[in-house]
This record gives C-alpha cells, sequence and structure tokens, in this order.
C-alpha cells in the first residue's frame, strides 16, 4: 500500500458528481443482469421446495419425474458431497460448509417452509416446473419452533442434534448455537450510580433484504471439467471457493462471471442457485439457468434475524450514562450463524460508558438461515438501546440531542470490545443533525412527533485487487473485482482518474471475472470504496510511477526530476523541455518500452468505523394507527465522498430500508410455520409513495491511514431508522413502541391501550 | 510482554483474569504461551494451526490480518473478539 497522503488535497475528480459509467446501459436496458443470459442448448431448473416447516425426510422417489419427456435430470442431497460439519473460511464469514451444502439441498430432514428439497434440469421451465410434482417426498412432519423465546424453553424441540451446550459442564442437545458475553467494568457498582434506571424489553421481526432482482444463476460444465457461472452476487470469489467445496470441484477449474446485479444489501454474499446450476450441467451436459420466483426469494433465500432483546441503562440525573446491562437473543434461522455477536458489539457503540455487561444468544429456530443484511444485527440493537436512551434523556430532561453529545464516542473511547476507537465522526453527525434547517424547524400539528436516534457500524477491510491499463490514446481502463452494487465502478474510475490526471469520461471501470483479476473480496461490509478503492489508489500510482519512467527517458532525465501537476508532466526543474500530458505521451509508449499496466492489491487494515444520525418527524392516525414519514434528515460520516450522489444514495437507501423495518415489514408465519406472506403486495416494503426527500448531511471526517480518507458508507444508514420513528410515534403519541414493526395494528392497540389506562408512559409490547 | 486481553466466557481458564501477560513475537506464539499458562484456551482460538475463521484478533487497535504470523511487539496490547462480516 502506498504511504498515507494528506487529507487536505485539492482534488479535482474527488467529490464530484459525474455521470455513472454504467448508467446508459441500465437506463437503456441493454445491461445484463444473470436472469438475461441465455445460450444454445440451454435447459431450465426449477427447485422443489419443502411444504412442512420441520419434517424428517424419509423417502424421496424422482422415477416419475425423471420419465417425464423433457426432463434432463434430477437432483438431491444424495447428488452433492458431504461435507465436514466445521466452520471455514469463505470471503468475509466464516461458514460451515455442512450446514451450507444442507441448505442447498435438504439432507435428513426440512428445517423451513421453503427448504430446498430437490432440484430439476428440463428442456423448459413450464416441464421442469410440472416435473417437481412428480418428485415423490415421503415426511414426517416435526413441530415447528419459530421463536427465540420457543427454541430456548427447556425441552424444546432441538432442530440440529448436532448443536450441543457444554457450557456448564453438561453435554446436551441444544438450540443455542453461540452465546457471547461483553463485560467492561463492574455492572452492580454503576447502577449504584445511577439516579435513573430504565430497562425495556425489545422484538423486531425477522425482515428481507428486498433485492429487486430474484437468485438467479446459469452454470456450464464443460467437457474439460471447468465450470463457468453467470450469476448476480455480491462477491465472484466467494461464489467460487464456495461452489468449489461443495460440489468438489477445484477452484481454479470454476470462473464466476459477474452479471449486474439488482441489489444485494448482504443478501447476496452467499450461494442457493449457483452450485446446482453447475450440478445439473454436469449431469446434462448442458448449460442450465435457474431464476428464483419471488415467493422462492421471500421463502428460502436469507431474511436477517428477529429478534428479543432486553436492555437495561442507568444515568445520573446530570445525564451521564454509568451502566448498560443488554441480552440480546437473535434468530439465526434455520442453521446457526445470526448477526447477534455483531448486535452485541454495536448496541452501545455509540456512548462511553464504563459499566457494561451484554449477553448475546444465537438460537436455530424454523425460518429460512438468516444471512447478512446491511450492517446485520445492528439495527435490532440500535433500536432497543436508542429507545432506551431517549427516555433516559426525557427523565434526565435534557434534549436526546444534547444527552447523546455528552456520553458520545470520541477518539480514545473503548468500544464494547475493547480496543480504543481512532478518530471517528460521531459527535460531527449529531453536531450536524443540530445545526439543520430541519432540527431548527418548528413542528407543529397535532399526531406529530420528532424523534432521533444514533446508529454505528464497524466497517471492513479484507482484499482487493485492481490493474490500472494506459491504452494508446491515453484513456485508461479501470480493472477491479468488486461487484458494483451502490456506483462503486464510478468511484474507482473516479479516484484513477485522479491520480492520473485524466477526464473522468477517458476511464472506463471494468468488473471482471474471477479468472482476469487478483483475489478479491465480497462488495460487502462497506468495504468497496475503502479497500478496492485503495488498489485502484495504489494501481493508478503504480502507473504514474512507469508513466514518469517513460517521460524521464524521452527527456533523457531522471524519474525523480520529472513533476507530475494537472494533468501534466513538467521537469522539476525547467530546462526548455515542453510539459506532456497523458494523451500526448500515450502514443509513445511503444517506443519507450512497451504497454503500461498498473497494479495492486491490498489486505486493506486501518478501518474506519461508521456512525450516523437520524432526524424523523411523523404523523400519527389516531383513528387507524398508521404512520406517516413526514421529513427524515440523516447526517452520516463518510470520511471523505469520492462521488457525492452515491454516496448521498446509500444514505436514503439505507434510511429508506430502516423506515421499512420501523413501519411495516415483517415475516408473517402461521401456527404451522407456513409463510404466509411471499409477495411484496403482503410483504410491505416502503415505496416512494411512502416517503418524503431524505435529506442528506454528509459529514467528512477522514479515516486515519487510508491515502483518501474514505469510510465505508453502504451499511450503517440503515441503523438509527426504527428507533428514531419509534422515539418520533412516542412524542406524538405517548406511546412508547417496543416491538417492531410498528404497523398500524400494532400501533393503534398500544394507542387504545394508553387510552384506556389514561397512562401516558403505557408501554406498547405485550 | 504483550498484554492480552481475555474475552469474558474465556475467563474461565484463567482464574477470572481479564488481563494476561504473554510473550510471543506473533499472535501464534502468544497463544502458545497463553496455553502454556491457562491450557484450554488454545482450543477456543486456534484451529489446525491458524486462527479460527471466527475469531479476529486485535493488536494495537489494529484488526490483524495475519493471522498466526501477525507480528506483536512486547508493548503490545492483544484483543480475542468474534470475527465480523458485513452486508
Amino acid at each position: 500500500m502506498a504511504a498515507p497522503t494528506t487529507n487536505g488535497h485539492d482534488y479535482k475528480v474527488i467529490g464530484t458528481r459525474p455521470i455513472r459509467h454504467d448508467g446508459f446501459d441500465k437506463v437503456t436496458g441493454r445491461a445484463k443482469y444473470g436472469a438475461d443470459y441465455s445460450f444454445p442448448g440451454m435447459l431450465f431448473g426449477k427447485v422443489l421446495r419443502s411444504p412442512h416447516a420441520h419434517a424428517v425426510i424419509k423417502s424421496i422417489k424422482c422415477d416419475k419425474a425423471l420419465a417425464m419427456p423433457g426432463v434432463k435430470a434430477v437432483v438431491t442431497a444424495a447428488d452433492l458431497p458431504e461435507l465436514p460439519d466445521k466452520m471455514e473460511s469463505a470471503g468475509e464469514a466464516a461458514i460451515n460448509l455442512a450446514h451450507l451444502s444442507a441448505t442447498i439441498l435438504a439432507r435428513g430432514k426440512v428445517l423451513y417452509d421453503g427448504h430446498a428439497v430437490a432440484a430439476v434440469a428440463a428442456t423448459s421451465p413450464h416441464i421442469a416446473e410440472e416435473a417437481l410434482r412428480l418428485i415423490e417426498v415421503e415426511y414426517e412432519a416435526l413441530p415447528p419452533v419459530m421463536s427465540v423465546e420457543d427454541a430456548m424453553k427447556p425441552g424444546a424441540t432441538v432442530l440440529l442434534p448436532t448443536l450441543r451446550n457444554k457450557e456448564d459442564g453438561a453435554d446436551k442437545e441444544t438450540n443455542v448455537a453461540a452465546h457471547m458475553q461483553f463485560k467492561r467494568g463492574d455492572i452492580a457498582e454503576g447502577f449504584k450510580h445511577a439516579d435513573f434506571v430504565v430497562e425495556r424489553k425489545f422484538k423486531t421481526a425477522m425482515v428481507h433484504q428486498g433485492y429487486i432482482e430474484p437468485h438467479n444463476a446459469v452454470g456450464i460444465y464443460s467437457a474439460d471439467g471447468h465450470a463457468t457461472i453467470y450469476c448476480s452476487t455480491q462477491g465472484t470469489f466467494a461464489v467460487r471457493s464456495m461452489c468449489s467445496a461443495l460440489l468438489g470441484i477445484p477452484e481454479g477449474k470454476i470462473k464466476v462471471v459477474p452479471a449486474e446485479i439488482g441489489g444485494g444489501f448482504g443478501g447476496k454474499l452467499t450461494v442457493y442457485l449457483e452450485p446446482l446450476s453447475v450440478l445439473l450441467s454436469k449431469i446434462t451436459g448442458h448449460p442450465v439457468k435457474l431464476v428464483m420466483t419471488r415467493s422462492e426469494v421471500l421463502r428460502a433465500s436469507g431474511p436477517t434475524s428477529g429478534s428479543t432483546i432486553r436492555c437495561k441503562m442507568g444515568a445520573t440525573k446530570d445525564g451521564k450514562l454509568v451502566a448498560a446491562e443488554c441480552w440480546l437473543a437473535y434468530e439465526a434461522g434455520a442453521f446457526p450463524g445470526s448477526p447477534v455477536g455483531a448486535g452485541a458489539m454495536t448496541i452501545i457503540a455509540p456512548y462511553n460508558i464504563p459499566n457494561i455487561l451484554i449477553d448475546a444468544y444465537d438460537v436455530v429456530v424454523n425460518r429460512p438461515k438468516t444471512v447478512a443484511y446491511r450492517a446485520p444485527g445492528a439495527t435490532n440493537a440500535a433500536m432497543a438501546s436508542e429507545t432506551v436512551i431517549d427516555e433516559l434523556a426525557e427523565k434526565c430532561s435534557i434534549d436526546p440531542l444534547d444527552f447523546r453529545l455528552m456520553n458520545a464516542s470520541q477518539e480514545g473511547t473503548p468500544q464494547t470490545v475493547g480496543p480504543p476507537f481512532k478518530r471517528i465522526g460521531f459527535v460531527e453527525t449529531l453536531e450536524a443533525i443540530k445545526n439543520s434547517a430541519h432540527y431548527k424547524s418548528k413542528l407543529t400539528g397535532p399526531n406529530r412527533g420528532r424523534g432521533v436516534a444514533s446508529g454505528f457500524w464497524f466497517n471492513v477491510g479484507l482484499q482487493s485487487s485492481a490493474t490500472v491499463n494506459i491504452h494508446t490514446d491515453g484513456t485508461v481502463s479501470v480493472v477491479t473485482g468488486s461487484v458494483d452494487i451502490g456506483g462503486t465502478r464510478a468511484a474507482q474510475a473516479m479516484i484513477a482518474a485522479e491520480v492520473l490526471g485524466a477526464d473522468i469520461n477517458d476511464v472506463r471501470p471494468i468488473v471482471a471475472d474471477t479468472d482476469s483479476i487478483g483475489h478479491t473480496d465480497v462488495t460487502g461490509g462497506s468495504r468497496t470504496a475503502f479497500a478496492t478503492g485503495w488498489a485502484v489508489y495504489d494501481a493508478a500510482n503504480d502507473a504514474l510511477r512507469q508513466l514518469k519512467e517513460r517521460v524521464a527517458k524521452t527527456w533523457e532525465k531522471k524519474p525523480e526530476e520529472v513533476a507530475f501537476a494537472n494533468g501534466r508532466f513538467s521537469p522539476v526543474s525547467g530546462n526548455g523541455v515542453k510539459p506532456m500530458t497523458l494523451k500526448e505521451l500515450a502514443p509513445r509508449l511503444a517506443r519507450t518500452g512497451g504497454p503500461i499496466i498498473g497494479r495492486a492489491t491490498v489486505n486493506a487494515r486501518g478501518v474506519g468505523p461508521a456512525f450516523a444520525t437520524t432526524l424523523v418527524d411523523v404523523e400519527v392516525d389516531p383513528d387507524t394507527g398508521k404512520v406517516k414519514i413526514l421529513r427524515a434528515t440523516v447526517a452520516q460520516d463518510a470520511g471523505k465522498a469520492i462521488h457525492p450522489s452515491y454516496v448521498e444514495g446509500q444514505m436514503q437507501g439505507g434510511t429508506a430500508q430502516g423506515i421499512g423495518w420501523a413501519l411495516n415489514e415483517e415475516y408473517v408465519y402461521d401456527e404451522k410455520g407456513i409463510l404466509r406472506n411471499t409477495g411484496l403486495l403482503d410483504y410491505r416494503m416502503p415505496t416512494c409513495l411512502d416517503l418524503p426527500e431524505i435529506e442528506t448531511i454528509i459529514v467528512e471526517v477522514p479515516t486515519p491511514g487510508h491515502p483518501l480518507g474514505i469510510r465505508g458508507v453502504g451499511e450503517v444508514p440503515i441503523v438509527p431508522p426504527p428507533a428514531a420513528v419509534a422515539n418520533a410515534i412516542y412524542r406524538a403519541t405517548g406511546v412508547r413502541m417496543l416491538e417492531l414493526p410498528m404497523s398500524p395494528p400494532r400501533l393503534m392497540k398500544a394507542m387504545l391501550k394508553k387510552r384506556a389506562a389514561g397512562d401516558s408512559q403505557a408501554a406498547a409490547a405485550d | 510482554m504483550a498484554t492480552v486481553v481475555i474475552p469474558a466466557l474465556l475467563r474461565k481458564f484463567t482464574d477470572g483474569k481479564d488481563r494476561i501477560s504473554a510473550s510471543g513475537r506473533n499472535v501464534g506464539q502468544l497463544i502458545d504461551d497463553l496455553e502454556r499458562q491457562y491450557p484450554g484456551l488454545r482450543e477456543y482460538i486456534i484451529d489446525d494451526g491458524e486462527v479460527k475463521p471466527s475469531v479476529a484478533i486485535s493488536i494495537d487497535g489494529e484488526m490483524g490480518t495475519g493471522g498466526v504470523l501477525e507480528p506483536v511487539r512486547e508493548s503490545s496490547e492483544v484483543f480475542i473478539l468474534p470475527a465480523i462480516g458485513g452486508g
């Protein structure tokens, strides 16, 4: 990695708002998404899914399906290798390969409504779908376990016999996959110093990422043993390593080609259809395409955890937080791996609290295996802590923003996990909201309220590779392995253009397949602008170094005698040679040594964590409980916003999704554990009709150590909105909502309860 | 010697102590020394000679990327943490 530069640089390209390079193809419909790929002789795959939430698979008979004209193959878990029940590294996260394999195709048991049981390849999607009906599966239904409370009860039906509780020297079956604890100071002593203590129990619903493009894959297995996969994914290299492990094909024999991606938000960090497409292609000798329906996406691709959280905090009457005790239990879904650890590590991270005790439990239930969703675990946690903070501020008679400012984590404050924060911008986000036109405006009218909440997310670094190619006409291509979800291609091009003094329209960013670029971890964890941007910065500087050598050769000087500024090479000390631009130099590369490629890889360190603060005005219909968002403003520390429009887009998108969590979104299961809202009419995400223009304030507190000061921005804006909305509802109605979503029926019930009790502090959750 | 901050649930191996002094030039050697002092700790941190995928090691406030080969200084403060992904 290059040595850090100062952040006081006078940028020419960074911080501007050029049109994204992929924009034209996307708005004209030319951009190619996974489902758009088609190949000669291609077959179509469909997946048979469990109608039970929990059942033993007694037998699967495929004969009738295989005999159907047009059907070319039927596969079950018996066609996949059995893998060890052990955590392995894959992409940015640790993965249990046995559990991943049993998610692709159920082995022995089905563990949720929609669990994949078998897959068919046929000459048309209709024949494949018909063939699913001919597969005979004999199930022995078992009682479903749908909530963490039920799953943790003594004597609860156990989902996975391999899960063992060994904590107290015992060795018994359990649904609790993991227990984590974080402790600092003396919790009992801390609460002794509190003048006010607030303790509440919260519930948040299981919600889906809601990416508009369903999962898809086209697998092509060649006669030479190589496989190619075209798919919609956040990480081609992760797909490659997972498919390699699941199918027993060496990584070097798998190429993953990234299609354009219609949203991921963490939900496309894993595989579902990709290994099936290759397996079916291997058996049939044809390319095989599979595309999920929306119903399949909701039933069987990873949502994020619902949770139960108890949060108790104490403060002195002058507003100093002295103790926090939290208990979190998250639904992992059918297999271990909820983001409860992150929930525990983020729940009080924005605040400097000397005494903490946090217990966190990862609990398996008969729901789809959860996967990441934008700051995974943190939104649930912040709903609890930021509501309690709001209540404490009220008890102390301190403005909730001032209360947060008085207790805000700053450089040197120990994090929940121990190490102190480096330079962070939390205080700056609070001050930005305090100084905003929104905060200074007056909210008037009945049934209206204003709420504020803050959020924290770690962000990650990981590995990235980049090459920067100088073409003979002076244009530049930037090749990375980072799938572009939120405009990162434009950001990478801008970084290269800045370093090389090039026009942004002369720089073409390319997302390469796994055979064409060095290892690059997933587009997730808010890492792409940070880490891949760093690799591009270094690669562009590598190209610039070589360009200076060529100029020096032309001028018969030493490279250190060549300066570069404002897009022009010039001698350090003038001696009559004519300064030269990249476009003038590029045609001469062939005669000065040949082509120039700048290259760099990073295993990025020094990740800058992110903070956001959100202010929301709501109006509550007193007769229906419907909440209207009147105004929303989010302030977020971006370190350095490369392309401010795409940073703002992330802030707005995260806020919109957080409002969805707050007001409407939830998985609704019946008593048998069958999902009842399997379409977007019933799984209610907010649309543009539900939201005002979300106002954004970008705060720039550079990440120390990063050459451009970048902080990841993709995740943290989803964290504060549910609590901000809950706090606004409280001010509008006097009701403290403790359960998400705060849908009209739930809020109406709470308001009626309050009216019946005449109690201004009535709590909503039963 | 470096200072290793022990996660709360592993303090049962260290007689309840939250900070242990240990020697080593890298994470692997440090964990070996911890194991010598408090047998039973290593299996929670190391698997097949490498830091478990579910574990992260922070050294002087910086998340390590080098696994057992990550360098440690005499004055280092080392935290053993759950690994974090993202969306």
